[in-house]
C-alpha cells in the first residue's frame, strides 16, 4: 500500500504541473497514467505539432512542452506509475483507497483527476465478430512478434504503426497491408520503404479497402475486405492487426460516484473539487461555467486544487502563501540556495 | 444563419438553425443532437465528430485539409463522403446542408 498526500491520475501537462505545485507547497504525490509514457494528449496526439498559446512560450511542440514540464519537476522526487489504469476509488475513513488494474493500491486523502477525456484505448474494427478473435488472432498492438513467424498477417491502417509493422513482419511472414485510401500518413521514409517492398512482392498492398467481416471457428481463417467501388475480396489470413490510433474512454471514472455530464466532471471553481470531498478534477476532464479546454486553464486549476489538498493532507498546519522569488522555504524545496 | 439537418443512425431527423461562424459540430453539441461526441472540442485531434455528407453537398463544401483526411483514417467506418463536422464552418452558403451521423464514433 502506497501512502501519499495526493494521487494524480493522468500524466499530461495538467497533471505534471500540479505535481510541481503540490511538491512546492511541501506535499508529496504519486502519478498514475494508462499510457506507457509521460505527456498525455501532448505526446499521444500531437508530439510534433506546435502549440502557440502557452503563456510566455511563443511556440513549442507537444513533446517540448512535456520535456520542459518534466525538467521543472527535477528538484522533486515523484513516483510515476505508467501503463496502469485506476480501476477503483473508494472511501476508507478520512482517506481514499485507490486500486489500479495491476493491483497496486494507494491510501491518500486527495485524489486529483487530471485525466484529459479519460484513458486512451485502441480504436477497434467495426464488425462485431472481431471481438471473438480479439487477443487470440486479432490484435491492436504487438506484444510478441514471434507468434507471426511463417504465417499470413493482414495489417490494417495507414500510419506509422501499421507501416512499421508491415515492413518488419515482411521479413519472415506473408504480409497483407490494407488501407482505406491510397495516401499514407506515416513518415515519408517508412512509406517509401513499404512501397519498395510492395514492388518486390514482399508486401501485398490493398488500398481503398476496409474490412467487412472476419470468418473462422476457433482460429481466424478468412477476412472479407470491400473496395470503395463495393467490390469484395476474400483473404486467407492467420492473424489480423489493426492500427487505427487511440480513442479516449472515460472508463472506470464513471463508477466513482461523481457528477458526470457529457464525459466531463462537474467541479467548483474555488478548489476544483467534485461532489466528493477530497476528489478533484482539473484540465480537460473538468467542467464549470466558462470552462476553456486550454492547457493554461489546466495549470491554474491544478495550482488551486493543490492548495485545497494541503488542508486535507496537513489538517493541523496552516497553509501560507509564498512566492518562489522570495521564500526561503520554497527555494529550499527547489534545491536552490535561499 | 443556416438550416442544418442532422440525421441520426436510427433515422431521426433534427433540423436546426445554426449561427454563421459556428461549426456543424458546435451546432450539434449546443443543441444536444445525439451521436456527435467531439472529445477534443474541435481541434481536429480525435475524429469523434465524424459525419457523412450527402454527395451533392459534399462537393459544394470547401475541401478538406490534409490533417482532416489523416484523422478520418481513425474514424468509425469512414466512407468517401466522410467529414469531421468540426471542420465545416456554417455560413449562408451551406443553408440546407444534410449530414448523417454514424451509429457510433468509436
Amino acid at each position: 500500500m502506497n501512502k501519499t498526500d495526493a494521487l494524480i491520475i493522468g500524466a499530461g501537462p495538467t497533471g505534471l504541473f500540479t505535481a510541481h505545485q503540490l511538491n512546492l507547497i511541501g506535499l508529496n504525490c504519486e502519478v498514475v497514467d494508462n499510457l506507457d509514457k509521460i505527456g498525455g494528449q501532448c505526446i499521444e496526439l500531437y508530439p510534433d505539432k506546435p502549440i502557440y498559446d502557452i503563456p510566455a512560450v511563443p511556440e513549442c511542440t507537444g513533446e517540448e512542452l512535456t520535456n520542459n514540464l518534466i525538467k521543472q519537476l527535477k528538484p522533486f522526487d515523484i513516483k510515476f506509475h505508467l501503463n496502469e489504469r485506476v480501476e477503483e476509488v473508494k472511501r476508507e475513513n478520512d482517506n481514499w483507497f485507490v486500486k489500479t488494474n495491476s493491483g497496486r493500491t494507494f491510501l491518500t486523502p486527495n485524489v486529483i483527476i487530471a485525466g484529459g477525456v479519460g484513458s486512451f484505448e485502441p480504436r477497434k474494427f467495426s464488425p462485431k465478430e472481431c471481438e471473438k478473435f480479439e487477443n487470440k488472432s486479432l490484435f491492436y498492438s504487438v506484444k510478441d512478434k514471434k507468434i507471426f513467424k511463417g504465417k499470413t498477417v493482414s495489417i490494417f491502417g495507414g500510419g506509422d504503426s501499421a507501416l512499421d509493422w508491415a515492413v518488419e513482419l515482411s521479413k519472415d511472414c506473408s504480409v497483407n497491408l490494407i488501407h482505406r485510401r491510397d495516401e499514407f500518413r506515416a513518415a515519408q521514409a517508412t512509406t517509401d520503404k513499404m512501397l519498395r517492398l510492395v514492388k518486390e512482392g514482399k508486401i501485398n498492398l490493398f488500398t481503398k479497402y476496409q474490412m467487412t467481416s472476419v470468418k473462422g471457428n476457433q482460429q481466424l481463417e478468412n477476412i472479407d475486405i470491400k473496395h470503395d467501388n463495393n467490390e469484395i475480396k476474400s483473404l486467407k489470413t492467420d492473424y489480423v492487426l489493426g492500427f487505427f490510433g487511440l480513442i479516449m474512454q472515460l472508463g472506470p471514472i464513471a463508477n466513482w460516484g461523481l457528477n458526470i455530464n457529457k464525459k466531463t466532471i462537474e467541479v467548483d471553481t474555488e478548489k476544483f473539487e467534485t461532489n466528493q470531498k477530497g476528489i478533484y478534477a482539473i484540465g480537460d476532464i473538468c467542467n464549470y461555467p466558462g470552462k476553456l479546454k486550454l492547457i493554461l486553464s489546466g495549470f491554474h486549476e491544478g495550482a488551486l486544487a493543490a492548495r485545497a489538498c494541503f488542508k486535507l493532507a496537513r489538517p493541523n498546519e496552516k497553509y501560507r502563501f509564498e512566492f518562489t522569488t522570495t521564500s526561503k522555504n520554497l527555494l529550499k524545496r527547489l534545491g536552490k540556495k535561499g | 444563419m443556416a438550416k442544418i439537418t442532422y440525421i441520426t443512425s436510427d433515422d431521426q431527423t433534427h433540423t436546426i438553425e445554426v449561427q454563421n461562424g459556428l461549426t456543424v459540430m458546435e451546432g450539434a453539441v449546443q443543441n444536444n443532437i445525439p451521436g456527435i461526441d467531439a472529445d477534443c472540442g474541435g481541434g481536429m485531434a480525435c475524429a469523434t465528430c465524424h459525419v457523412y455528407v450527402k454527395e451533392d453537398w459534399f462537393n459544394k463544401l470547401p475541401k478538406k485539409e490534409d490533417g482532416e483526411e489523416d484523422m478520418l483514417d481513425m474514424a468509425f467506418e469512414p466512407k468517401t463522403n466522410s467529414r469531421l463536422s468540426c471542420q465545416i464552418v456554417v455560413s449562408d452558403e451551406i443553408d440546407g446542408l444534410e449530414v448523417n451521423i454514424p451509429s457510433k464514433q468509436a
